[in-house]
């Protein structure tokens, strides 16, 4: 479904991505994950046509991605971002905020689109004409996602979505993407700087450091802890909790 | 070193005037903390952090405190006047806050914040305050502490910032740090590198440390004993070593949603709320 090889970006003389191949195939689920600075963010910014200076191949259902994106790309792509306060507009409602993609890809039927979309994420129509303040972190985060379902795209880009809530919301979130991704066939690419996420929903996991991917995993390997790159050994460590001793191994990889 | 309690707290509540009502963050908590680490964990809104400030008067202006005790040694905490705060207030208890970034003044240079935290308690000149603040820097591992000494709080890291807020709340040598969440907006190497700082530090001084989180396991691998909030209650006391025998299905439940490296991509075991959790 999606196919990026030899993809480099750059923040004005900054390269914030080097190199970076990424192959996910139809209904799969790819992890990245990485520290702050690492450029797991950039890749899917890169994907959805927030960076400009970008240089490489990247494929979406065989398609190769220009430097714009027109609207038949937004169909098939769309992203959840991390900050469920940040990325909802604080004086629209939820139907609002739901009708606007319809409206704007002229699909008709907004109505029974925006119901839809909120029983695919749990929400009840009492939400419709609620304020994004008047909802829970994690009830935001669904609405969120319900943006993103509206379009019925095949991929979504995944930016962090429960690094904001807390466990227990984020345990239902998790459970709703996994079901969503069964029942409606998605394919995901999912970033995170946390492990466990990510090897709880991915298949194929990459790990990286300074915009380089420094080592792939399957889920499998991350359960038994099979990683070769010091670096990811010691995020893997880190994950674990804190160990006087542990620490004292960690270097600096700046 | 003495057993004996620094802080006896008994049926703390915090109660808040809003324009909607009265609201209860913390309904009733009582601990007693020795020299030791105290972790209190709890999901957002569960009164963890306002525990924290009412021990060091900190709720904000429309909140009220009641207790039957809150005691730090002889003193009562309940019915300071500003004065008398301003004599507790870092220099016996002081507080490391989540996010350096709002913690930190940012039109004043790391080393004079410094400087300003130690000569509010001590009488010394400002050359022997200068050299504290460096060795002060230097205890927290910061590599270049003269360099460091001379920045304003933009210049630096997250996690030195978060080092530099250690460096000064620990200078005026407090008994008791109360940390809130100091390490949640770090990466998870450095928050780890950090903690270690703290750690050593209290461990070296002999300080009491009550650690804020929200995550169970981080508090549970690093404090002795662990109380877990929820809804202004703590609901469970816990040694650390032993969160596999948590009791309470608040507890149980927490930790069973997190999700595990086992390669296991079956839905999580979602918590289940039970009204009765929240009456204590």
């Amino acid at each position: 479904m999606i196919e990026i090889s030899k993809l480099n970006a750059w923040f004005d003389d900054h390269h914030v991505l080097k190199d970076v191949d990424i192959s996910v195939p139809a209904n799969g689920s790819f992890g990245l994950v990485g520290e702050s600075g690492s450029g797991k963010s950039t890749v899917l910014r890169t994907i959805t046509g927030l960076v400009d200076d970008w240089e490489g191949n990247i494929l979406v259902n065989n398609k190769e991605l220009g430097t714009s994106r027109d609207k038949a790309f937004y169909r098939l792509v769309q992203m959840v971002f991390q900050d469920p306060f940040g990325s909802l507009h604080p004086r629209h409602t939820i139907d609002r905020i739901l009708t606007e993609p319809v409206n704007i890809h002229g699909l008709g039927n907004s109505d029974s689109r925006v119901i839809e979309a909120l029983k695919q994420v749990g929400l009840d129509n009492s939400f419709r004409f609620r304020y994004p303040h008047q909802l829970s972190g994690g009830q935001r985060q669904r609405v969120a996602i319900a943006r993103a379902l509206i379009l019925e795209p095949k991929v979504l880009l995944l930016d962090e979505p429960t690094s904001a809530l807390d466990v227990s919301i984020q345990a239902e979130v998790l459970n709703l993407l996994s079901r969503l991704r069964r029942d409606l066939g998605l394919t995901y690419i999912m970033v995170s700087h946390d492990l466990a996420v990510v090897a709880h929903m991915c298949d194929d996991i990459a790990i990286m450091n300074h915009g380089r991917i420094v080592e792939r995993a399957t889920a499998g390997q991350l359960a038994e802890g099979s990683l070769e790159h010091p670096y990811s050994q010691q995020l893997y460590k880190a994950a674990g909790g804190y160990d006087r001793a542990v620490v004292d191994s960690f270097v600096d990889w700046d | 070193m003495s057993n004996e309690p620094l802080l006896n707290v008994k049926n703390l509540k915090v109660t808040f005037n809003t324009p909607k009502g009265e609201v209860n963050a913390v309904r009733g908590v009582s601990f007693s903390l020795g020299r030791e680490r105290l972790g209190i964990v709890g999901e957002s809104g569960s009164g963890k952090s306002q525990t924290g400030r009412a021990i060091l008067g900190l709720t904000a202006a429309n909140g009220r405190i009641t207790a039957d005790e809150l005691k730090f040694h002889d003193v009562d905490l309940a019915n300071l006047t500003p004065k008398q705060w301003r004599k507790v207030r870092g220099a016996r208890i002081s507080m490391i806050m989540q996010d350096p970034k709002y913690s930190l003044n940012p039109v004043m240079t790391i080393g004079d914040q410094i400087i300003e935290a130690y000569r509010e308690h001590h009488k010394v000149n400002a050359r022997e305050a200068r050299h504290r603040a460096i060795d002060m820097l230097e205890a927290v591992k910061i590599r270049d502490p003269e360099r460091v000494f001379n920045s304003y709080p933009h210049e630096v890291s997250g996690g030195m910032g978060q080092r530099v807020m250690i460096a000064m709340m620990l200078i005026p040598e407090p008994e008791l740090i109360i940390a809130d969440e100091p390490t949640s907006a770090l990466d998870v190497t450095v928050q780890l590198q950090v903690m270690a700082i703290l750690d050593d530090l209290v461990r070296d001084r002999g300080m009491a440390l009550i650690f804020i989180s929200h995550d169970l396991h981080l508090v549970s691998s690093f404090c002795d004993r662990v109380l877990v909030m929820y809804q202004g209650h703590v609901v469970e006391e816990l040694a650390a070593s032993a969160l596999h025998e948590a009791k309470h299905p608040y507890t149980k439940g927490l930790l069973n949603c997190l999700p595990k490296m086992d390669g296991d991509h079956s839905d999580l075991p979602i918590l289940e709320r039970e009204a009765s959790w929240a009456e204590g």
